[in-house]
């Protein structure tokens, strides 16, 4: 395969996935904002900026911070390249351009997506957000779907690195942003915990109910913190996707028969992973361990793009 | 005027709609359909097409605009009969132009003998100095041809251009047909229709054929401009179908005149390049310093003859006009034969007694720029506005050796969907003609382009033409039918 095109199904992978992402960023921030009074709707729209790491260009961009400003930001706004909008533009751009790689399902699975957001510059009131998630949700699935069909090659297997990558990265932003929420007990932060802030936490990596199997008690901030990092059967912790990296390389290194840095990388932070609880990573700061897990998996994006020589 | 008395494939000359022999099916089908339903389809075709991406960006529009070019669903047909004859006038009229395009950058026996003016050849833009230097592999220049055709009547058939560059547009007649296979099945239970689906094997064939090695499976790749040109659905489409690499000028590196591409396991060697991207962009080092698209040192690759370009550079020299209108010259000197397919009568504008009358029947004539293409720089005169003649005349006059003039055809006409009714609509049409080591290979079938404006003759996509499907039926059937 043309290491530009390894390159290109790659980003398609990172793109969808975090296309994937805002969507339920943004509709779990709907939920918990008109749970909210005015202020802590407000708070709910900035946090979001936050987690995808905007809030800053926001505030540079010199728009009034406004609750349907914030919508249309992470939505569909063209100036930003982290709206979904920006990340199906770029995903299609990169199916484009390894477009004999792709199947015509996956392929129009990702143009179908672009065209529900092409001509809209406006998101609409809360329900017409929420309508426009599900119909783009509905085709990121079908997109998924498409890709879980394709052929077990280089193909299927780099859109899938991409997108384990992605999602370790968005899972620890998420916690880092929320991280003063998720203390162990006796260290409470800002007074009553909101319980509202933990569900939407869980509703972002669409696991509100599995938590409850998985913990059968109430939810504790702590173990959600546990949940999103160490639980194996769930698919968005950091667990998982360094898992899915280390499976998704082994396949190119069977292939071919040989393995290079991102090979080594991606298995030393699985046996740190593994060897770590949440306790000692409370201990350490949580913050400061996010803060090095998103430097590590950065690391690890730049060793695979070098080793497939697209970087 | 052309439209009035044009002849139509499908009725003939017939004033009453009665169709031509062996096409009544056809006639029938087109007729009987309950009134909306072949909308109705050709509705669905043109969503299909826009689901798939089968876009072309219009040059100057907006954002590359994407579009899909119209797509009509009333086939074009061609007998078993008319297709033989064209068929062995395609191969007759490639053969000579490969002969041609090989003696021009070789012994020049053309010129010796007095048949073309040397100028009209040496000092023509697409004259390829760099190429003058070598020979491609298995001496085969034109590997890929595109030879426009029209009809005026039941006999008359005539090239209108050779497209002997890197001619486009066979992805529309395949998938043209898997969209009549789909919505129009009962069609091919009516007429034989031959298929076409064995282009892509037949292109990779001819890609293998010519490869500069004698390895048992040689390296063959597409090399697009990218995903912003027009054609690239065409590109990755037939890269896709043929299952070799799409790659760009940056894929691809050359070492010591060894052309290599960048994969994820490391370099690979590559034998055959499908280029489709002009000769001026092919090597910075050569042509225009300033393409990215390219690849320094590949004509170096070239000369070596270590790599074929398929079509190999240069080949423009037998698509340039001026020297189209040598073609039946042409045909003669190489294969000692009469041409089976005749030029439409042209003026060389270059030559004074010709310019003289061009320039009195102007509002009659169609002229053409001799390096022009895609409809671009030409006159129709006939519905030109009189501004539009002048500024030509003007041109005329300051430049006579870039244009050449014809006659307005009355371009054969194909019944076509138009404003809720069945109208004959002005078609050409492009079949494509591969040439190998091992020989000419050409599809039954091709590309017919439509003109969807009432009574107009300019059939390119970029000036608002559709396609239709070309069904080229086979022999046994018309004995039975008489």
């Amino acid at each position: 395969m043309l290491s530009r095109t390894a390159g290109h199904l790659y980003w398609l992978g990172r793109y969808m996935e975090r296309a994937e992402f805002t969507c339920r960023l943004v509709e779990a921030t709907v939920r918990l904002s008109v749970l909210g009074d005015h202020e802590a709707g407000e708070r709910a729209w900035r946090s979001a900026l936050s987690v995808v790491g905007v809030h800053e260009d926001f505030v540079a961009d010199g728009e009034p911070f406004t609750v349907p400003a914030a919508r249309r930001y992470l939505t569909l706004a063209e100036e930003t390249p982290s709206s979904i909008r920006s990340c199906l533009a770029a995903a299609r751009n990169n199916a484009l351009a390894a477009r004999t790689a792709l199947t015509v399902e996956v392929w129009q699975a990702i143009n179908r997506a672009w065209t529900i957001v092409r001509d809209r510059s406006r998101p609409g009131r809360e329900q017409a957000t929420l309508n426009l998630i599900e119909e783009l949700k509905a085709e990121i699935r079908g997109f998924e779907g498409a890709v879980g069909r394709m052929l077990r090659s280089e193909g299927h297997w780099f859109i899938r690195l991409g997108a384990a990558v992605e999602r370790g990265d968005n899972t620890a932003r998420l916690l880092d942003v929320k991280y003063y929420l998720l203390l162990p007990p006796g260290q409470e932060v800002g007074g009553a915990l909101d319980r509202d802030q933990w569900t939407t936490i869980l509703q972002i990596v669409s696991a509100r109910t599995a938590y409850r199997h998985i913990y059968q008690g109430p939810l504790q901030p702590w173990l959600v913190a546990d949940f999103l990092i160490f639980r194996r059967e769930m698919p968005r912790s950091l667990i998982a996707a360094a898992d899915e990296a280390v499976e998704l390389l082994g396949e190119f290194a069977a292939l071919s028969g040989r393995q290079g840095p991102a090979d080594r990388l991606a298995r030393q932070r699985l046996d740190r992973l593994e060897d770590l609880d949440i306790v000692t990573v409370f201990q350490g700061g949580l913050h400061e361990w996010l803060a090095a897990y998103i430097g590590e998996n950065a690391a690890l994006d730049g060793a695979i793009a070098r080793q497939f020589r697209f970087g | 005027m052309a439209g009035k008395a044009a002849f139509d494939e499908l009725w003939g000359f017939s004033r009453g709609r009665k169709p031509r022999n062996g096409f009544e099916p056809l006639a029938e089908w087109s007729g009987n359909a309950p009134p909306g339903e072949l909308e109705r389809r050709q509705q669905a075709a043109e969503a299909a097409f826009r689901n798939l991406g089968i876009t072309f960006a219009v040059y100057g529009e907006a954002e590359a605009a994407e579009r899909i070019i119209p797509f009509d669903i009333i086939p074009r047909v061609f007998s078993a009969a008319e297709w033989k004859r064209l068929e062995a006038g395609l191969e007759q009229r490639v053969n000579a132009i490969n002969a041609f395009i090989d003696d021009v950058y070789g012994e020049r026996r053309i010129l010796a003998d007095g048949v073309i003016p040397e100028d009209i050849v040496l000092a023509n833009a697409q004259f390829c100095i760099p190429c003058a230097a070598a020979r491609p592999p298995h001496g085969v220049y034109a590997h890929i041809c595109g030879i426009d055709l029209v009809r005026t009547g039941p006999e008359q058939f005539y090239v209108l251009e050779d497209n002997a560059r890197t001619p486009s547009g066979v992805s529309y007649m395949l998938e043209n047909r898997e969209t009549m296979l789909r919505l129009c099945p009962e069609l091919f239970d009516l007429l034989p229709v031959r298929p076409v689906d064995s282009y892509p094997e037949l292109l990779r064939d001819t890609l293998r054929s010519v490869s500069p090695r004698r390895s048992a499976d040689p390296v063959c790749v597409l090399l697009t401009p990218g995903q912003y040109n027009s054609a690239y659905y065409e590109h990755a489409f037939l890269a896709d179908n043929m299952g070799i690499e799409l790659v760009e000028g940056r894929d691809l590196e050359v070492d010591d005149d060894i052309v290599w591409m960048r994969t994820i396991d490391g370099r690979v060697r590559v034998d055959v390049i499908y280029r489709r991207i002009d000769d001026a962009f092919l090597d910075p080092l050569v042509f225009r310093p300033d393409s990215a698209l390219g690849v320094p040192g590949l004509m170096a690759a070239y000369t070596a003859g270590n790599v074929t370009l398929v079509n190999a550079p240069g080949t423009g020299i037998a698509d340039d006009k001026a020297i189209y209108s040598y073609m039946p010259e042409i045909v003669r000197y190489y294969s000692g034969e009469d041409p089976i397919l005749p030029n439409v009568e042209t003026w060389r504008c270059r030559e004074p007694d010709a310019l003289k009358y061009v320039l009195e029947h102007l509002g009659e004539m169609v002229v053409k720029l001799v390096d022009g293409s895609g409809g671009y720089g030409m006159l129709v005169g006939p519905t030109a506005t009189s501004t539009e003649i002048e500024r030509f005349r003007a041109a005329l006059k300051a430049e006579p050796h870039r244009y050449i003039a014809q006659p307005t055809l009355a371009l054969s006409t194909v019944p076509t969907l138009a404003e809720g009714d069945i109208a004959p609509r002005h078609v050409d049409f492009r079949p494509f003609v591969l040439t190998g080591a091992d020989g000419v290979r050409i599809v039954p079938g091709g590309l017919t382009r439509v003109a969807l404006r009432k009574g107009s003759l300019v059939v390119n996509s970029s000036q608002g033409g559709g396609t239709k499907d070309s069904f080229v039926l086979a022999p046994q059937c018309e004995g039975e039918r008489g």
